[in-house]
Formats: structure tokens, C-alpha cells, sequence
């Protein structure tokens, strides 16, 4: 149930995005860079550009613009790691052993590398 | 905090307080959050009580706190669940069957021990996946494939001895693996082949060393923990072609199958292949619906009619070869030939492409042919699928098989109100040498209606198919026992050996309870 | 009368009586003249008291009657030792490894229940032979082809279960077998993979079914009496075609190696060859001294004089004419990059051949014929010989060592024998060398015992160095499972508890493959 409520909140959270994230300590370039090694070998194959992306489909399919992550301007840390941690649909939850807090947080930074503040 | 079955919480925690010790307190998950993400998160059981939620998961990093853990877990009687990537959504992910299982998570053991280019051979740990497997291969530039299951993030090892099944030469995944490491329920590490012979030259070169050859003990069971596996790679060929062979009539199944079985069985066409119906993807056509709406649905002829107007044909299958570029070229002129006493018979020549293949050359669907992984089959759904399951059942290789499963399998839709509709049903395929893997896709959704009746209607559907003598290779955790029962001959001899042994290597009963029907003495129900 | 280890004249007797009740008075045998037929004909004990006799032999015709047979020998603990035809003469023929045993003969059960040419499988009983099987599908001109081992006589099921070899593309017996019946200790009747779903479409065409994999612990084992065995054929294939490769240099043999190692796991080459050294045979006086204290530069020079080559492998390709030509032309394509190779077409047929052609093949079992043709192996006086065959991995470096280190052992011992190439390497099985190595057996107890004692002394020199025998003599059984000792015997251990758990009684084959019952233990060092 918890699980259900909280991929839910974080889901109209996501689709109701149009307000730019709240500020926060903006990350280093490190972990920026850190980030996109993170997400480039765990969320590119579903969620990046190209053929035979069932994350990017998916997002496309339901309106969603841009459809994939990298593009984006409106994810937050919360959002984002809401989603790694609980799924949506057919995207699975991910487990500390795959992607560590620590690389959660990369993905993060990485995400909204472009967000205006 | 939720107990495993039987574990006072007393004991379980000074259990914890021992896994911590042995593998580091961050690597014990006992919080709600993370247990969580240990979750199905395609269960069958979404919002519903019978939801096997583990009790914590713990996550060693080397064999010796393997070891460590199985000792402390023998000690308490404490239920382990064994994942490697926990990736295989279809069958049950991370998640125990038994409810309040601990999860041992391999996957922080990634290590890529060894890619051998010249004899064509890895040795890994359980929490490499494809896709990291084939990057290593890629950075160090090897000329050799891998053979990725669908999704590219599954564990070599997890796929293989769950006995998943690729695409390319080396595709029947458990057949390819060649020397194992396993800790026994006692905590004891094991090699088998010659991995039993110290410092063995050929532990990834010959399988089976010398006595009884064990390594199959360890598939689709729950006898040892696997820590290392090997598998042998497929020389990095210098083409692939595939060529397409259409043919018009509904009987026309029959010669077509028999050639590709010959093909097949004569390792002249050594990957996986579909038989496709193209008709099966034109019924969004309003001519095609009303031919089926008509009372008593559309005749052959009918439909043989429609499929020559479309110019369609009534099945097809496409025939990958892989090889040097003069001999698959052979092999296809050779594949046209045998094929072209089928009166009618189309051809459609294929592409060839040329080793190395960059992941864009291809449709990403195809790429794991050429050992590209890929995440491409979670499109399977539509956008907003929630999860699937698959029914997966062994038909034999020809025509009359698939004729017969057609009808039998639409039939007993019919009956239970099922529609091809949300259901999905992927063609016969030869993932395996010389039988055909039916698939057919159950959604899971998060509604605790639709689920009950689909688990109704999967359960009945493994009835209809062992009543037909068809029987499943794997199935989700949620209907291991359902599809155990089906492999009843005299009065369960197999199952009862399987629990001989069980009882015998493993006395309290702490791997993986319940994993493919087999559950240990003191958790076994007494058999009707 | 010999009466088996720990069991009284009386209980025996007693047995006896029961096992011809179950098969009829006629199939049990316990006269001299009877047992001695299935003494171990090329016995490395010959004229020695170590030699295990049987105390009987009884041969059921059915699956019923080796359930009642187990079922007796479990109640009087009377052990078993299981043959099929019993003719794998090279490991140990009939005789049991523990002296007194009763013979399970399953000679008698020797029925073809189906051969299948559309998806091309057998299903057979474990007396049927290579023969028998060959004449089966040539009577009824089914277009598949069987696998024959050297010997044709053997049995289909016995020699899967020893993991056998042999020459054509389905050349490993146990992983081209898919599905099995057996009879358990206790006498229960099990099916192996599809066979354990009632009526199942599919046993002989998916080897795994569902749950664990148990077939393989039937094979080098003790843990049951396979009574039916399904095996994937090969459909008849259009054309043959062997091309031989020739490299003049000692050095030329990495790259050769290599080569062939790429073509056989591409599925290029898909049958068994050998790598051999021209060098290694020959009577020529000048070579076998240039053998015996020649430098490599000198056996080059010689190879070169005589245009024979250092190293050599034929290569045999399988499939439609159009394909092995490919292949053959693609494998001249990849070897040429050694200076100065040579390639020589060698045999080139189209099947099925005719009697007439057959009759000129010397050895036609890499066609699917079985023959006894390598019974000649040891010259027209042999008494019988036995193999030490180690695996080795499928590089030049492998064999060039396992050559030295051999050589080494045989000059030690002085036996004689040993010489450049004298340990041929073979690829029965994927991906790894077998080399097959001859050992004469003779009627000379001084001579026995010195081949025994340098068995025993190759086997430890080749666990030194990380080789193992793939299979063995009943005589050498305990040796080999010893050298497979990683940590303490962990796996052997695993084998006992199996053992134990599912023949208490310990009364099929004890001491097979090292494996014994609990009460025949031997405490481990």
C-alpha cells in the first residue's frame, strides 16, 4: 500500500510539473559527471534516445515532452529518486546493491544539471 | 519488523546483529524502504495479503561472506531466497515465494573474472549482467559475442541456471555455461567439473570432470548458493544474414517446420527463430475482423484467400545464420533449395551484416541476435502496462504441434472469457535446440480483481496444456507449485527424489523454500 | 561359491532363489564357467588375486523386473554392479570394481521404442547396441544417423552414461542424450525431464523439464539403474568433405591450434579430429634416432626433406556440398596466415553412400557406421589394452607441456613409448583436448603391475599440472576422484551425501567413480 500511494504522489507530482524545481546547493561538476556514467549504464538502455527504448516509449506515449530524461528541465531529487526506489508501471523498483544512495544522488544531480533555479 | 516464518523475533535479530558482522551493517537492509525494493514489482498479488514480502535482504560481497551468511542463516533456521540481479520480471524478480524470506542479493558480486578470446569462455560472478559483460568485452575490444537474455540488465548466471533462453548460437543458456562455484546449504564451497581438481587448466573448457556430473542439481533449485560460473562465448563471427521464408497455405506449416527442424537439428540455422503468422499482426485490418466475426469465424480458405490478396502469406519464418560471409550465403542458397518444394513458397533475401555490429545497425529488437543487449522487449505492453508474467510452455517441433496448441490454447481462452486481447502470444520460437517455447504474455495489473482471475486462468491453462502433454520450462514464483504438480509421473517419483535430496544436502530446509515446488521436510504438505 | 562382501551363504542363497523367481532360473548366473564371462577380459590384474570376480550375474528383461531385482538385492544388501552391453573394454568391461558383486546385466533389454526421422531422436533400452541400432534405421531406411564410439558393439545408454565420445557433429554422447528412465535404489521408477509429465509430447525433444536438472548425476554414477534413454540424432547430412592442414615448423603448432580452436566453437568444424605429428610415426631408422636425440631444428629439416610436416590436423566438415566447400575454402582463408602451410583434400562423399563404397571406407564410423575396426589398436598379438586419458586445454602451449611433461614420466619409468606426438590429442568433447593414451594389458603379473604403477604415477603428475582423466579403468576409479579434491574433497562429499541419502543400503556399484557406501568408507587422510 505504502508503495502504491507513493509512486501515486510522486506520479502526479511528475505530470504536474510545469514549476521549476526548488533551489537547492547546486552540485559539482564531479558529480554531475559521476552521475551520467551512473545513468548511462543503468537508465540510458530504457529511458535514451534511439530505437528500442521502452522507458522513452512509454513516457512518448503518454504525452509526455520531452520524453526522455536527459532532455528535461522539470525533475526533482525527490521525484527522481521516488521512482528508482518505487517503480512506475512497468519500470521496476531498484535496490541499494544496483544503485547506492550515494549514485542515486549522482543521477540526481546529473538529471537536473539544467534546471533553472 | 516482519519475522521470517518460524524465527522468533528474538532470534532474528541476534541473526541480524551476525549478518551485520560478517557483511557490514549497510548491507543488511531491514527498513521498510528497502525491503520494498525487494518487492515483485510485477506481482500477481499487488494489494493483496498473499504477497510474499521478504522479512529483510542482506548482500555479501565475496564468496567467503557467502559463506559467512548461509552458516549464520543454518544456524537460525532463517528461510533464504537467492537472487543474482533479481532482474527477471517475468518469473518473479526479486521477490521470495515464501513470504518473510531473507533475500540473498548477489548482486554487489559483479566481478568480471576472466574473458578468454582464444578458447572463447568467461568466468563470472552472479551480479554481472549482459550489459556489463558486453561493455568489459567492448572496452577491451574481444572477438567474441555474448548471448544476452531479452532484458540486457539480467545476470548471466541468474538467467543460466533459471535456464533462460537468447538468441545466437550459444542461446540455450545453462547448455552453454561450463564450470560452477557453489556454497552449500552447510556454508562449504564446492567447484564442479574440474573445477574440482585444484589450480585446473580447463575448469571453463570441460564440463564435467569426473563422477556424477552435478551441475544441473543447481538449475531452476534450491541446493547452493552459485558464485562463479562460466560460460562459453561464441567466437566473434564475420557476418549474420537472415532470409525470410513465406509460405501460403495454413497446411504449408507442416513442410515448413519439418525443413526448419532438418536446418536446425543439421546446425546449419543455430539460432532462435520465430514462427511467425502474419496474419496474427493484420487484425486490426477491418476486412481480416470481419472475416473472423463471421458466424463460425473465417474458413482457411477464406483466410488463405485474404493472405494471397494482402500478398501476406499464411506463416513465415526468418532464418538467422551466422558465419563466415561465403558459408552463410551457402547455407541460405542451400536453406531456398530445400524449401522450394513447398508450391508457392516466397523468399526474402535478408541483409547480411558484418562483424563487428554497432548497437544502431539493427532495429534494437533484433540486436540481441548479434549479442547486443538490450531493454527493448519491456515494450512488450502497451505504455501503460503495469507488469507481465509469462506462460511459457514446450511444444514439440513440427506443424501438427502448433496446429494443435493453436487451437487447444485459443479454445481454452474462449472458455475462460479470455480475449487474445490483453493476453499477447509470442510465436513458437527455437530458444531451445529442437522443441519450440511458446510464450504467451499475462498482464499484471494493480487491480486485485483482474489478478485473482488471471492466476485463475493461468492455473487452468497449465491444466489444458499437461492434459496435452505439454508442460512449462519455468514459470513465475506464484505458480511453481501449480506447474511442479503437472510433473506428477508415478505418483510424483521426480518431486520425491528432488525432496530425497533436498532433505538430504540441505536439513534445514534454508534455501530458497518452495523454489519450483521443492520444499523442505518440515514445510511439506502432505500429497493427495 | 563367492558370495558378495558381508553377505551370508545363507542370505545369499536366499536371493538368489528370489532373483529367479523375478527373471526366471535361466537368467540367473552363478556357475565358474558363467561368472567367468563377465570377468574383465583385459583385466589389468590378470593372474592376480585383486582381481574383482563377480559371485553372479542376473539379467532382467524388463523395467518391472530391475524394479523386483533392486528391490531383493536392497533387503539382503547384496551389491549391484550395473552393465549395459559391458563391452567398454578400454575402462573395465563386465567386471564389477568391488570383487563379489552380482551383475545387473542389461544386455537382455535391448528394444528400439522409437526411432523419429522428422525430429530425428531415438528412444532406446540400455542393450541396445550401435549395431543394433545402425541395422534398425538402415532396415527401414530412416534418412538419420547414429554416433558410434570406436567400438559399435557398445551400448548406446552405457557408453552416454560413461560420457563417451565419438566422431560425428552429435560426438558427445551424454549432452546429445534428452531424457532418461531410472531405476532408484529403492525401486522406485523416475523420468527425467519432459518423461516426468505424464504422457508428455516432448521427452526426447527438451532436455531440461521443470525444477532441477537431475540427469547428470546418473552419468560416472552409482545413484541408479537407467533403464531408457532418448538420444538427438543427426540428420542425414548431403556431403562430407575432410581437408588436411599441414604447418612444417615446431612453433607453427600455437598458431595452428588457435585456429582450429576459433573454427570448432564458431561450429565450423564440428567433429572429432586429431593434432598430430607426422613425426611421431614412421619406421624410418634416421627418424627414430633424430626422436630419440634430434633438436627440434633437426626434426624441422627432416620434416621438410620429406615433405610430411611438423604438425598436422584434418579437418571434417558435415553438411550440404555447397556449405563444406565454404567452410573448407573459409578454414584455408584463416590458416593461411602460417608461413609455408599446405592444404590437401582429402575425402569428399555424398550420403547415403552405397554398400559398395562402404565397403572400401576402412573406418567408416565418422560416417554414423559402427565398426570394431579399432580393435586392431596394439597389433594382431594384443591381449587387451587400457586408456589414460587426461583433459588438456585446446592450446599449442597445453600440448607441447602435456607432451614434455609425459614424455618425462614414461622416461622416468623407462617405459617405452614416449615421443614427439606420442600423446595424441583428440576433440571428442568442445572446447578442450582429450588426449588418449595407450597402455598394453598383458598376461604377465610383472608387467601389470609396473603399467599400474605408472598409471598411478601419470595420473598424480597430470593433477600436478591441473589435468584430470575424464574417465578411467574400474582400477583407477579412487586414484582420479582423489586428484579432484578441491577443498577437502568438497565435491566428492557432496556425492556421498547423495549417496547416501538415496542408496542407504549401498548396494549399486560401490565404489564407482570413488564413490562408496557409507559402510565401505575409507577414512580420508
Amino acid at each position: 500500500m505504502k508503495k502504491a500511494r507513493a509512486v501515486r504522489a510522486a506520479l502526479v507530482l511528475l505530470c504536474s510539473m510545469s514549476f521549476a524545481a526548488a533551489a537547492f546547493a547546486g552540485p559539482d561538476d564531479a558529480q554531475i559527471e559521476k552521475g551520467h556514467q551512473v545513468y548511462n549504464k543503468w537508465c540510458f538502455p530504457c529511458h535514451g534516445t534511439g530505437a528500442g527504448k521502452p522507458g522513452t516509449a512509454s513516457l512518448a506515449a503518454r504525452g509526455q515532452k520531452p520524453a526522455v530524461l536527459e532532455e528535461r528541465t522539470d525533475l526533482t531529487p525527490t521525484v527522481i529518486k521516488a521512482f528508482v526506489r518505487h517503480g512506475v508501471l512497468f519500470m521496476p523498483t531498484f535496490r541499494k546493491t544496483e544503485i547506492s544512495d550515494a549514485d542515486l544522488d549522482a543521477i540526481a544531480a546529473y538529471l537536473t544539471r539544467n534546471n533553472k533555479p | 519488523m516482519r519475522l521470517p516464518p518460524g524465527v522468533s523475533s528474538h532470534d532474528f535479530s541476534s541473526a541480524l546483529t551476525q549478518f551485520a558482522n560478517a557483511v557490514g551493517k549497510e548491507w543488511v537492509f531491514t527498513s521498510d524502504d528497502d525491503v520494498n525494493t525487494y518487492r515483485d514489482s510485477y506481482s500477481p498479488f499487488w494489494h493483496e495479503p498473499e504477497e510474499p514480502i521478504p522479512s529483510a535482504a542482506v548482500a555479501p560481497d565475496g564468496v567467503e561472506q557467502v559463506q559467512a551468511v548461509v552458516k549464520i542463516a543454518n544456524n537460525f533456521k532463517i528461510p533464504l531466497w537467492i537472487i543474482s540481479t533479481g532482474k527477471n520480471l517475468g518469473y518473479g524478480g526479486s521477490a521470495p515465494l515464501l513470504g518473510g524470506s531473507m533475500v540473498l542479493d548477489l548482486k554487489r558480486m559483479d566481478r568480471i573474472i576472466e574473458v578468454n578470446e582464444k578458447n572463447h569462455y568467461a568466468l563470472v560472478e552472479p551480479g554481472v549482467s549482459y550489459f556489463d559483460l558486453y561493455r568489459y568485452i567492448q572496452d577491451k575490444g574481444l572477438k567474441v559475442l555474448i548471448d544476452p537474455a531479452d532484458p540486457g540488465w539480467g545476470s548471466l548466471i541468474g538467467n543460466a541456471v533459471d535456464r533462460g533462453g537468447g538468441r545466437t548460437p550459444m542461446r540455450d543458456h545453462f547448455d552453454a555455461h561450463c564450470g560452477m562455484e557453489i556454497v552449500l546449504p552447510d556454508g562449504e564451497v564446492m567447484r564442479t567439473g574440474m573445477g574440482a581438481l585444484p589450480d585446473s587448466k580447463t575448469w571453463q573448457q570441460y564440463r564435467y570432470g569426473f563422477g556424477p556430473y552435478v551441475d544441473g542439481l543447481f538449475s531452476q533449485s534450491s541446493l547452493g548458493v552459485v558464485t562463479k560460473m562460466g560460460f562459453w562465448l561464441f567466437p566473434q563471427p564475420e557476418a549474420y544474414l537472415t532470409g525470410s521464408v513465406t509460405v501460403m497455405k495454413r497446411d504449408d506449416l507442416i513442410p515448413l517446420v519439418a525443413g526448419l527442424a532438418y536446418l536446425m537439428n543439421s546446425g546449419i540455422v543455430l539460432g532462435t527463430t520465430s514462427v511467425a503468422n502474419p496474419l496474427a499482426f493484420a487484425r486490426r485490418d477491418p476486412a481480416l475482423a470481419a472475416l473472423y466475426a463471421k458466424p463460425g469465424g473465417a474458413s482457411t480458405e477464406e483466410l488463405e484467400q485474404y493472405a494471397q490478396e494482402k500478398n501476406l502469406g499464411f506463416w513465415s519464418v526468418e532464418l538467422p545464420f551466422y558465419g563466415p560471409a561465403k558459408v552463410v550465403a551457402a547455407q541460405w542458397e542451400y536453406a531456398k533449395e530445400k524449401f522450394s518444394t513447398i508450391p508457392g513458397v516466397k523468399f526474402t533475401e535478408g541483409t547480411i551484416n558484418r562483424f563487428p555490429i554497432k548497437p544502431d545497425e539493427l532495429p534494437q529488437f533484433n540486436s540481441v541476435a548479434v549479442g547486443i543487449p538490450s531493454l527493448s522487449v519491456f515494450g512488450v505492453g502497451s505504455a501503460r502496462s503495469e507488469g507481465h508474467i509469462w506462460f511459457s510452455p514446450i511444444i514439440p517441433m513440427t506443424g501438427e504441434a502448433i496446429l494443435e496448441a493453436q487451437k487447444v490454447f485459443t479454445d481454452a481462452y474462449k472458455e475462460l472469457g479470455m480475449s487474445m486481447g490483453p493476453m499477447f502470444f509470442l510465436g513458437p520460437s527455437s530458444n531451445y535446440p529442437r522443441c519450440f517455447l511458446v510464450l504467451f504474455g499475462f498482464p499484471i495489473e494493480h487491480d486485485i480483481e483482474k489478478n485473482r482471475k488471471n492466476r485463475e486462468n493461468f492455473k487452468k491453462i497449465v491444466q489444458v496444456a499437461a492434459e496435452h502433454g505439454w508442460g512449462e520450462y519455468r514459470t513465475h514464483t506464484a505458480f511453481m507449485e501449480t506447474v511442479a504438480q503437472t510433473y506428477s509421473f508415478n505418483n510424483h517419483a521426480l518431486l520425491r527424489f528432488h525432496e530425497t535430496v533436498k532433505d538430504a544436502v540441505d536439513p534445514n530446509g534454508i534455501l530458497a523454500p518452495g523454489k519450483c515446488g521443492i520444499w523442505p521436510k518440515h514445510m511439506r504438505k502432505a500429497r493427495a | 561359491m563367492r558370495v558378495p562382501p558381508g553377505v551370508s551363504p545363507r542370505d545369499f542363497s536366499d536371493a538368489l532363489k528370489k532373483f529367479e523367481e523375478t527373471i526366471g532360473k535361466e537368467w540367473v548366473f552363478t556357475s565358474d564357467d558363467d561368472i567367468n564371462t563377465y570377468r574383465d577380459s583385459y583385466s589389468p590384474f590378470w593372474h592376480e588375486s585383486e582381481e574383482p570376480i563377480p559371485s553372479a550375474a542376473v539379467a532382467p528383461d524388463s523395467v518391472e523386473q530391475v524394479q523386483q531385482i533392486v528391490r531383493i538385492a536392497g533387503a539382503h544388501k547384496i551389491p549391484l554392479w550395473t552393465i549395459s552391453t559391458g563391452k567398454n573394454l578400454g575402462y573395465g568391461g563386465t567386471a564389477p570394481l568391488l570383487g563379489g558383486s552380482v551383475v545387473l546385466d542389461l544386455k537382455r533389454m535391448n528394444r528400439v521404442i522409437e526411432v523419429n526421422d522428422k525430429n530425428h531422436y531415438a528412444l532406446v533400452e540400455p542393450g541396445v547396441s550401435y549395431f543394433d541400432l545402425y541395422h534398425y534405421i538402415h532396415d527401414r531406411g530412416l534418412k538419420v544417423w547414429i554416433d558410434p564410439p570406436d567400438p559399435g558393439w557398445g551400448s548406446l545408454v552405457g557408453n552416454a552414461l560413461e560420457r563417451g565420445g565419438g566422431y560425428t557433429p552429435m560426438r558427445d554422447h551424454f549432452d546429445c542424450h534428452c531424457g532418461m528412465e531410472v531405476v532408484l535404489a529403492n525401486g522406485e521408477l523416475v523420468r527425467t525431464g519432459m518423461g516426468a509429465l505424464p504422457n508428455s509430447k516432448t521427452w526426447q525433444q527438451y532436455k531440461y523439464g521443470f525444477g532441477p536438472y537431475v540427469d547428470g548425476i546418473f552419468s560416472q554414477s552409482n545413484l541408479g539403474v537407467v533403464t531408457k534413454m532418448g538420444f538427438w540424432l543427426l540428420p542425414e547430412p548431403e556431403a562430407f568433405l575432410s581437408g588436411n592442414v599441414v604447418v612444417g615448423k615446431h612453433d607453427d603448432l600455437f598458431a595452428l591450434v588457435e585456429i582450429f580452436a576459433n573454427l570448432m566453437n564458431s561450429g565450423i568444424v564440428l567433429a572429432t579430429t586429431t593434432v598430430i605429428s607426422p613425426l611421431a610415426y614412421g619406421p624410418d631408422p634416421e627418424l627414430a634416432a633424430l626422436r630419440a636425440s634430434g633438436s627440434t631444428k633437426d626434426l624441422e629439416d627432416y620434416a621438410a626433406r620429406k615433405k610430411i610436416g611438423y604438425w598436422s590436423v584434418s579437418l571434417p566438415f558435415y553438411g550440404p556440398a555447397d556449405v563444406v566447400a565454404a567452410q573448407w575454402a573459409y578454414a584455408k582463408r584463416k590458416f593461411s596466415v602460417i608461413p609455408e602451410v599446405r592444404f590437401e583434400d582429402r575425402a569428399s562423399y555424398r550420403f547415403p553412400l552405397d554398400d559398395e563404397q562402404l565397403a572400401k571406407i576402412v573406418n567408416p564410423v565418422p560416417f554414423g557406421v559402427p565398426s570394431l575396426q579399432t580393435f586392431s589398436i596394439g597389433g594382431p598379438r594384443s591381449q587387451g589394452h587400457m586408456w589414460f586419458s587426461p583433459i588438456i586445454p585446446m592450446t599449442g602451449e597445453a600440448v607441447l607441456e602435456a607432451q614434455k611433461v609425459f614424455d618425462q614420466v614414461a622416461k622416468d619409468l623407462s617405459l617405452n613409448g614416449g615421443s614427439v606426438g606420442g600423446f595424441p590429442v583428440w576433440n571428442f568433447f568442445a572446447r578442450a583436448f582429450v588426449i588418449i593414451y595407450f597402455f598394453p594389458i598383458e598376461h604377465d603379473v610383472e608387467k601389470n603391475r609396473k603399467n599400474r604403477e605408472v598409471f598411478r604415477r601419470l595420473i598424480k603428475t597430470a593433477a600436478e599440472h591441473g589435468w584430470g582423466e575424464y574417465r578411467t579403468h574400474t582400477a583407477f576409479m579412487g586414484d582420479i576422484m582423489d586428484a579432484y579434491s578441491f577443498n577437502n574433497h568438497s565435491l566428492l562429499r557432496l556425492h556421498e551425501t547423495m549417496k547416501d541419502a538415496l542408496d542407504p543400503n549401498g548396494i549399486l556399484s560401490p565404489g564407482k567413480n570413488g564413490i562408496w557406501p557409507k559402510g565401505m568408507r575409507k577414512a580420508r587422510a
